[in-house]
């Protein structure tokens, strides 16, 4: 038995702790969002925030989270898909075929939480999920538009 | 009986359809009888391309696949340029290749390869729009009883201008569908578009920020199974045994099943059980025949095709051997590409339910006719009792085309479990050992200069892989595959962009036991790396620079000599670089003509920095400039992981690299800046998707050999060591 709160709402599951974050998303709340690709942690398909944290769900088991712990999935980053990262993406036409983007924004969006204004080596070294489309520089020119969009800026 | 056009429901429209029989181009002719089939979901289905809503929503028909390179959006603004509707209400469906089958294919090929959306339709989608267009001009015309030349049409509202009365495209749209098309129509002057050409964003891009865009893999549908599987990971191998009574107490575990002759699939209430109960499963293969083979087997085979007297002739001109032997100086090199696997980042996958009389599927493809002809098969039912629903692509770079044999194994799991739809989800190490991989090649260059550093002679043997041979032989001419002489040949979409008086290029075909498939940009990966690094090096042997000595052979081949020399331009080539050193490729490919400048530095430990790649195309007519740069972009990333790690070695049979640890993808720290250069000359239709990943690699690699001396001629650069000598 896990508890966990995501995007704000507890949810109780009868799963293995051994089951990985991603897994309980997807198969327990349906939460399609969030992508399995590589299943060991290297490409970021999966990335959710735990506590505003960017992490892997794909290899974290959920017998090792809480439900004092707040992990938020795509679908509860913002709304009515207004966060400033998803407002820039859409500005610049960012996504390709898409199945990455969820995870790229929501490891941008962590960074954004902790660096509201990261330098291009700042994204070099904090972001490194792969996109096999290719959309990276229009993921470097949509944070940096986020960037200007927290700051009360306009697309 | 008495036949009316009448609104039907999409529902209705579905099922009647399916029965309608052939021809139907403008849509279904329905007994009056069916009357009661109206309700207030109604489709109006101006032609088989557009359906327009009481609410002057425009639906348009897409047949091809959208898997991220825009064609969705290209198309769309193809149809809705000649329609003349409001851009604004532009929503888009596929038809199903039932749908298609069942109306004598009016939609056309639903092929996704070989950078063929748009220049493969471009014409009957905007005759598609087009006749739409006259016959709701023809609806508002008749009901206000004036002659259709006086109604003038525009965003959607139809005005009659001697009187200035106006209405919409949805008022007039149940009446339009009524109407029997003009028998031609014309087309507009490409001088006149005014939606082609524009950099419009992507119709598809809202629920791919949300997490609400549906992909294969995120299905769900009620009572439906999860499935994993795992394959012989030996080419040519076989399933043995397995022991299901040992995964069988695993909670959620439902079924164990054989699927064909070399792969057993575990059936479980969620996917990760399903994962879980495979890994627990004791499976014995037989490895088949192909157990010894392995890159140096490979290799040795290949080498063997470079010595071989015999081979097919893909380009030929005057006498290669007698100018070499003439020539004043010669040189020689050998070059090779390994296997690539596409790695896109959705793993295969597809969801599948089958009855006696009916069998379903639903998955992410680039070319639905061919998974409706794969789902027949496996269900062992006619193709008139199947239907495919394509789902947009987590990616598709060839993998999803040619090859359906995630549909076949989800149909043939779903067989054995009659009336539960199951998805079936390949693991990331499935998908790596059972790819349908970036063939291999190698070849041995041969040029020839006279006193004046000329380009008198060029050999160049191709020893290697044919796709062809192996998924499409029927392709084949006369045992040749010409394709595999893509951006070389001497005319056509993939020409050679010089003119060597002297020239004999062939192909020594060997095919080992690895499955070969079309990978983004297909055989244009090495070639272009082979053909424009050697002429790099002849360019250095000649004492010439690369970009004249290019020049001097690029008289007859204007289009080609422009996109090179954009980029030298822009990238301002033999003017002072900053530090940075330069490398040019040029190539004409899927009907595009492409260049590329490369900007690099190698640092003192031999770390390769690319800084910028200028690139230039002309697509002959660009219809969305913007997403052309992001495939031009996109297309580089693709080439350029490729060329800094991409290889797929083989040890026993098998494919070593199992997931990204082992077969890294670009991140963006080591994104180049890339500047495009659009550049439509008009007056044709090339591809998009593919032809810039040619020029990238070679690009970059020449600009290596400029920063260290160093010709890198065996791929990836992750083996090679750039420090200085």
């Amino acid at each position: 038995m896990a508890k966990l709160t995501v995007n704000g709402q507890p949810a109780d599951f009868e799963v293995d702790g051994e089951t990985p974050l991603l897994w309980v998303l997807r198969d327990e709340l349906g939460l399609m969002g969030t992508k399995y690709s590589c299943g060991i942690g290297l490409c970021g398909a999966c990335t959710v925030h735990v506590d505003g944290q960017a992490i892997r769900s794909c290899v974290v088991p959920v017998g090792s989270l809480t439900e004092a712990q707040k992990i938020i999935t795509i679908e509860g980053l913002s709304p009515d898909g207004s966060h400033p990262l998803q407002q820039a993406w859409a500005e610049l036409d960012v996504p390709q075929c898409g199945y990455c983007q969820p995870g790229m924004i929501m490891a941008a969006a962590a960074m954004l939480n902790e660096n509201p204004s990261p330098t291009d080596a700042d994204i070099d070294s904090t972001l490194t999920n792969i996109c096999r489309c290719g959309t990276f520089n229009r993921v470097r020119s949509g944070i940096h538009l986020a960037t200007r969009l927290n700051k009360g800026g306009r697309p | 009986m008495a036949i009316e056009r009448v609104k039907i429901t999409r529902r209705d429209f579905l099922i009647a359809s399916a029965t309608a029989g052939a021809g139907l181009s403008l849509g279904l002719y329905l007994p009056l009888g069916n009357r009661q089939a109206q309700a207030a979901d109604t489709i109006q289905e101006v032609n088989a391309w557009v359906v327009i809503e009481p609410d002057d929503t425009v639906i348009i028909r897409i047949a091809r696949s959208e898997m991220g390179q825009g064609t969705l959006t290209g198309l769309a603004q193809l149809v809705a340029e000649e329609l003349e509707c409001d851009w604004s209400k532009v929503k888009t469906e596929y038809p199903t290749p039932g749908q298609n089958l069942a109306r004598n294919r009016v939609w056309g090929s639903f092929s996704t390869g070989g950078s063929q959306g748009i220049r493969g339709s471009h014409q009957y989608v905007r005759e598609g729009g087009a006749l739409a267009r006259e016959m709701l001009r023809e609806a508002a015309a008749e009901a206000w009883d004036v002659p259709a030349e006086e109604c003038t049409v525009s965003a959607s509202v139809i005005t009659h201008r001697p009187t200035g009365r106006a209405t919409t495209y949805g008022k007039v749209a149940a009446a339009a569908a009524r109407l029997v098309p003009p028998l031609e129509v014309e087309l507009k002057d490409p001088k006149d578009w005014k939606l082609i050409g524009r950099p419009v964003k992507r119709l598809d891009t809202r629920d791919k920020l949300t997490g609400k865009q549906v992909f294969g893999a995120d299905l769900q549908l009620p009572g439906m199974l999860n499935a994993t599987i795992k394959a012989c990971p030996v080419f040519g191998g076989a399933l043995v045994t397995f022991d299901a009574d040992a995964v069988r107490e695993i909670p959620g575990v439902r079924a164990v099943v054989r699927v064909g002759d070399d792969a057993v699939a575990v059936v479980a209430e969620t996917w990760w059980q399903a994962k879980k109960a495979l890994d627990a499963l004791p499976v014995t293969w037989d490895e088949g025949p192909n157990v010894g083979v392995s890159s140096e087997s490979i290799a040795q085979m290949l080498d063997e095709g470079i010595a071989a007297d015999e081979a097919f002739i893909g380009n030929q001109a005057g006498d290669v051997e007698a100018a070499l032997a003439g020539a004043a100086k010669t040189v020689e090199a050998v070059y090779s590409y390994p296997y690539q696997n596409h790695a896109t980042m959705e793993p295969m996958n597809a969801t599948a339910r089958w009855t006696a009389d009916r069998c379903e599927v639903w998955c992410p493809t680039q070319n639905g006719e061919a998974a409706l002809a794969a789902t027949a098969e496996a269900a062992g039912l006619p193709a008139s009792q199947c239907e495919v629903y394509k789902i947009h692509l987590g990616g598709g770079f060839g993998r999803r085309g040619a090859f359906h044999d995630f549909v076949r194994q989800a149909v043939t799991i779903a067989k054995q479990l009659p009336g539960t739809p199951v998805k079936l989800l390949w693991t990331r190490e499935e998908d790596m050992l059972h790819g349908a991989y970036h063939p291999i090649t190698r070849a041995k260059l041969v040029g020839g200069l006279d006193e004046n550093g000329d380009l008198v002679g060029l050999r160049i043997r191709i020893s290697g892989q044919s796709i062809l041979s192996a998924v499409m032989p029927g392709r084949l001419s006369n045992g040749a595959d010409l394709l595999t002489f893509q951006g070389l040949l001497p005319e056509g979409d993939h020409a050679i962009s010089y003119t060597v008086p002297n020239l004999l290029i062939d192909h020594a075909m060997r095919n080992p036991p690895i499955r070969p498939g079309f990978w983004r940009g297909v055989n244009i990966n090495q070639n272009a790396i082979y053909m424009e690094c050697f002429l790099d090096e002849l360019a250095h042997a000649a004492g010439s620079d690369p970009l004249a000595f290019r020049r001097k052979l690029m008289a007859e081949h204007p289009r080609s000599l422009a996109v090179l020399n954009a980029v030298a331009e822009k990238a301002g080539w033999g003017q002072e670089s900053g530090g940075m050193h330069r490398g040019l490729a040029v190539c004409m490919a899927f009907g595009s003509y492409v260049a590329a400048c490369a900007e690099v530095t190698v640092d003192a430990g031999g770390k390769l920095k690319i800084h910028r790649i200028v690139a230039a195309t002309d697509p002959g007519y660009a219809v969305n400039p913007q997403q052309i740069e992001a495939q031009v972009a996109g297309s580089f990333v693709f080439g350029l992981s490729a060329m800094l790690w991409g290889e797929c070695t083989i040890q026993g049979g098998r494919v070593q690299q199992e997931n990204f640890d082992t077969y890294p993808s670009m991140r963006i720290a080591e994104m180049p800046h890339v500047a495009t250069i659009v550049m439509p000359s008009g007056g044709f239709w090339g591809g998009v998707g593919e032809p810039t990943i040619a020029v990238a690699a070679p690009a970059v690699l020449n600009a290596v050999f400029a920063a260290t001396g160093t010709r890198i001629r065996d791929l990836p650069l992750k083996n090679i060591d750039l420090r200085a000598a």
